[in-house]
């Protein structure tokens, strides 16, 4: 059975799109058939983080719509067997987007794929209601600073009473905290956020934490989803999570700062 | 660090711990208001209309709020009601 997953944070520039990429990416190359799709109509950036900007076509709202089949605007990524993007529009704005219509791109999109991530933009308004709607699960990327917290403290409280399986009384949504653009160094001299707190605070299972890394511009410059970078510590923690997403008991690494040699600690080297 | 640091009164707390004490306020005083049911100023309303039937009162001299405590939810409501006297009586239902 398909399901859906919601990349949300309330607050933006704290990596949704960065980490749907990411994790999107990731479940494929578990061998999972995924879309990844862009609820940020008019603000449109999967595309260039997946770097299949150039290919785009048609859109999601063209497919709403009926201006479009779907398969004319599903992307296949050139790298990942099983991985598919859904770009949005543009041009358009979030007025775009009905409940109906994109209950019933998503029923379609459920009968070939295994999962369906929706990268919400941010907010609480239209756009992030209707990428939260239809989830089953519900991923929130946070920053270990104050406002990305009580931003998904908000959005916490959006899911639990404006998703269908709320309005419904189902099962309720399954929260999932994915802690990016953590500084394990900043942590230790007590000028960030610990992990630890901000679980206490949110009070939901921890995915992931995603280090601050150069590795994610790096990777968005050129289009790559970082878990690609399997160099790189950010790329190996959004593996993790996807890992750990998947029932595997894997352990938290990039927590702690690294250890500096002996040179580094002769000359008082920072990072 | 110095040697007499060592002899020095504990450190003020790092701003990391501010920031979540201020979260840990900030949150509290938000989740309630988000589970408090948005059927108290109709209530409010129905109540001073009710009143009003049989004593004259302003329309500010009601006041409803819903506490919650661990275990259980208190509604409070206070009616001022215009005495004889020149002293107001305060009516308190619980």
């Amino acid at each position: 059975m398909a399901k859906i997953i919601t990349m949300t944070s309330g607050k933006g520039g704290v990596g949704k799109t960065t980490s749907s990429a990411a994790f999107g990416t990731g479940l494929a190359l578990r061998g999972f058939k995924t879309c990844i799709i862009d609820f940020d109509v008019g603000l449109r950036n999967l595309d260039l983080i997946m770097g299949c900007e150039r290919r785009v076509v048609f859109d999601f709202i063209n497919v709403i719509n009926g201006e479009a089949r779907l398969s004319q605007a599903l992307i296949k990524d050139k790298r990942v067997e099983n991985l598919y993007i859904l770009p949005t529009s543009q041009t358009r704005d979030k007025d775009a987007l009905t409940p109906e219509g994109v209950g019933k791109i998503l029923d379609e999109l459920k009968k070939e794929f295994d999962y369906i991530l929706c990268d919400s933009p941010a907010g609480i308004e239209r756009g992030a209601l209707m990428a939260l709607y239809w989830a089953d699960h519900a991923i929130i990327v946070t920053n270990p600073e104050v406002s990305s917290v009580r931003d998904s403290d908000r959005i916490l409280g959006v899911i639990q009473a404006k998703s269908r399986r709320a309005e419904l009384g189902l099962e309720p949504v399954k929260e999932h905290l994915l802690v990016t653009r953590y500084d394990p160094e900043r942590v230790e001299k007590g000028e960030m956020l610990k992990v630890e707190d901000v679980l206490e605070i949110l009070a939901i299972p921890l995915l992931g934490i995603v280090p601050e890394s150069p590795a994610v511009l790096k990777a968005s410059n050129v289009g790559m989803p970082v878990v690609l970078d399997d160099k790189s510590n950010a790329g190996l923690a959004y593996a993790d999570a996807v890992g750990r997403f998947l029932g595997e008991t894997i352990e938290h690494r990039f927590i702690k700062p690294e250890k500096k040699g002996f040179l580094d600690r002769l000359l008082r080297r920072t990072a | 660090m110095s040697l007499l640091d060592l002899f020095r009164k504990s450190k003020p707390p790092t701003v990391a711990a501010q920031a979540k004490e201020r979260l840990q306020i900030v949150l509290a005083h938000e989740r309630s208001g988000r589970d408090s049911p948005d059927f108290l100023p109709a209530l409010q309303q129905e109540l001073l209309a009710v009143i009003k039937k049989y004593v004259n009162i302003d329309d500010d001299k009601v006041a409803v709020k819903l506490e919650r405590e661990s275990g259980c939810s208190m509604l409070e409501v206070n009616v001022e009601l215009p005495g004889p006297a020149k002293r107001g009586t305060v009516a308190t239902i619980n």
